[in-house]
């Protein structure tokens, strides 16, 4: 009766180690920004423009990723636009998760009318395109962090919405769910107790695919220059300038985008790596 | 006296009738087979009974009364106290009926807490109790497992262990032998029948397998299209079946004593005359 299944250890994977310390890096960069910038991240020096990174002729040491067209110091507006991209990404994933999650969960097992109503709304709100929506959000809201967040959580809110439900459905068809049931529990606690532990892993994978899309959002509305005031250095609008000088200077182009790709790819990775670390249950 | 009693239970998805005037009873302490083929309404019964019925599926007219009180009389809030405090469920899957994400020991004490209002340790010291009575080796370890840690088997007693727990009056064990495999079949049924015999509690036995029957129960109803054919004791139903539905049913048994004769289906003549039973009922309730 004693097999061995309990004696089965799981390793932590290389991707959940790789994107965990890529984030931590980024996460210390982005809190501890003015102590470790080499350069004032606003700073700009016209006879210092378009220093091209370390390794290159001409370089300055004291520039290791290169300058823009303004003489503005690349690596330290990279550091500085981590407390725009991971606050962005925090803040909003979370916040979207929160109602997401919530409203999917009560529309997959309570049923009835509540499904109903959240259903029909996320059929309605699936239909719109989201840039759009998100660029006409930010036309009637303002520019600012706070309506970033609120344009990602408004139209991001109904991809943690179907999926929970769905997942939500599935839980509340078990046995177990039946048995608490009978066993006179009351359907509030039977969500929180039986049916979300289960919903848990999936939450998390959503919750860091969500972080991923928040960083890119964020990106995208600073690239069309509607995100925050052009004084704060963002990682989308970087790309954005960095786009016109291409042939000039390519690295101030290119230093933000890896930035950003290997962010957006450690936010999903770790949700994967998070899911089979702390799923209970062995595939 | 009998425990539990259906009165002339009806219970419709829309307009399509699911169980059909049911009525059968469970005496205190007695084992009652609820007998039928896939689709008959048997665990549709043990799911009215127990208020886990699907929410598509409403029951229009009928009563369910336990230890005499009217279950469909009752608001939502005092039925779910009086089921939970009287009835407990043997489930058909032990491998869905366990939560993957909790540790098996609270799965066991949550209703000795909930219920009963024990308190955490007297609950665990009860828990340990039980999963000794259904000889799980190294009960201590066993509490501290999740779930895919254990066997279908294991997890089958766990289960056992579970319904037992708040020493409830009723049991519905619904088909709890079916996905396990035969010898091990074989055991939890041996199981569940002495913890029945010790506590004795009063048993609905919702199966297919006459054979698992005729080992188990005093009493048997043989259902068909949510409606009762024949409601017998045992050695009567064995002997002489009274409805040609539950003889044919008998003699399309296999016999492991003549491996070489071939198998009997239910002849359609049989099962033809059962549906013009059932059609008949429709018709005078109004159905077709």
């Amino acid at each position: 009766m004693a097999d061995g299944r309990s004696q089965v250890k799981r390793r932590a994977g290389a991707r959940l180690w790789l994107s965990a310390t890529w984030l931590g890096l980024l996460v210390l960069g982005a809190v501890f920004a003015p102590l470790i910038a080499p350069q004032d991240p606003l700073a700009q020096d016209l006879f210092g423009a378009r220093l091209p990174p370390f390794w290159e002729a001409g370089a300055d040491a004291a520039f290791p990723l290169g300058s823009d067209s303004l003489g503005r110091d690349v690596l330290s507006r990279i550091i500085h636009g981590a407390r725009i991209a991971l606050g962005v990404a925090l803040i909003a994933g979370t916040l979207t998760c929160l109602i997401g999650s919530g409203l999917g969960l009560i529309a997959g097992y309570f049923r009835g009318w509540p499904d109903m109503v959240i259903s029909r709304l996320v059929d309605i709100w699936m239909a719109f395109p989201p840039v759009l929506f998100a660029i006409l959000l930010i036309a009637v809201l303002g520019t600012g962090l706070s309506s970033i967040i609120i344009a990602i959580v408004v139209i991001d809110w109904t991809r943690f919405a179907r999926v929970i439900r769905a997942e939500a459905m599935s839980q509340g068809a078990m046995d177990y769910v039946a048995s608490a049931q009978v066993a006179g529990r009351k359907r509030f606690s039977i969500l929180l107790a039986e049916i979300l532990p289960n919903v848990l892993p999936t939450i998390v994978v959503l919750l860091t695919l969500e972080m991923g899309i928040a960083v890119i959002v964020e990106a995208i509305l600073s690239f069309v220059n509607l995100s925050i005031s052009t004084d704060q250095p963002t990682w989308g609008s970087m790309i954005a300038e960095g786009r016109l000088s291409i042939h000039q200077a390519w690295w101030v182009l290119v230093f933000p985008l890896v930035t950003l790709f290997l962010t957006v790819l450690s936010f999903s990775q770790l949700g994967e790596g998070l899911k089979d670390h702390f799923d209970p249950v062995l595939r | 006296m009998s425990f539990l009693t259906i009165e002339n239970l009806n219970a419709e998805v829309g307009p399509a009738p699911i169980l059909r005037d049911v009525s059968l009873s469970v005496a205190a302490g007695e084992v009652r087979g609820l007998v039928g083929e896939s689709g008959a309404g048997k665990s549709m019964i043990g799911k009215a009974v127990l208020g886990t019925l699907p929410s598509a599926i409403e029951i229009s007219s009928g009563r369910i009364v336990l230890e005499g009180e009217d279950l469909q009389a009752m608001r939502p809030r005092d039925r779910r106290r009086v089921i939970g405090a009287k009835a407990a469920l043997i489930p058909q899957d032990p491998l869905t009926a366990l939560n993957p994400s909790r540790r098996v020991g609270p799965q066991i004490t949550d209703r000795l807490v909930d219920i009963l209002g024990w308190t955490r340790h007297d609950a665990q010291t009860r828990a340990l109790e039980l999963l000794d009575e259904v000889q799980i080796p190294e009960p201590e370890r066993v509490m501290r497992a999740y779930p895919h840690e254990l066997s279908g088997g294991m997890r089958q007693r766990i289960l056992i262990a579970s319904a037992f727990a708040a020493e409830p009056k009723l049991i519905i064990a619904d088909e709890p032998t079916t996905a396990l495999d035969v010898t091990v079949q074989k055991q939890i049924l041996k199981l569940i029948k002495q913890m029945q015999a010790r506590h004795g509690t009063a048993l609905l036995f919702v199966t297919h397998d006459l054979g698992v029957v005729s080992k188990i129960c005093q009493s048997l109803t043989v259902l068909y299209g949510g409606k009762v054919l024949e409601d017998t004791r045992i050695g009567d139903f064995f002997a002489r079946p009274a409805h040609p539905y539950s003889a044919a049913l008998l003699a399309a048994t296999p016999k492991y004593t003549d491996p070489a004769a071939s198998l009997t289906p239910v002849p359609e003549a049989v099962i033809d005359g059962v549906r013009a039973e059932i059609e008949a009922f429709d018709r005078m309730h109004g159905h077709v």
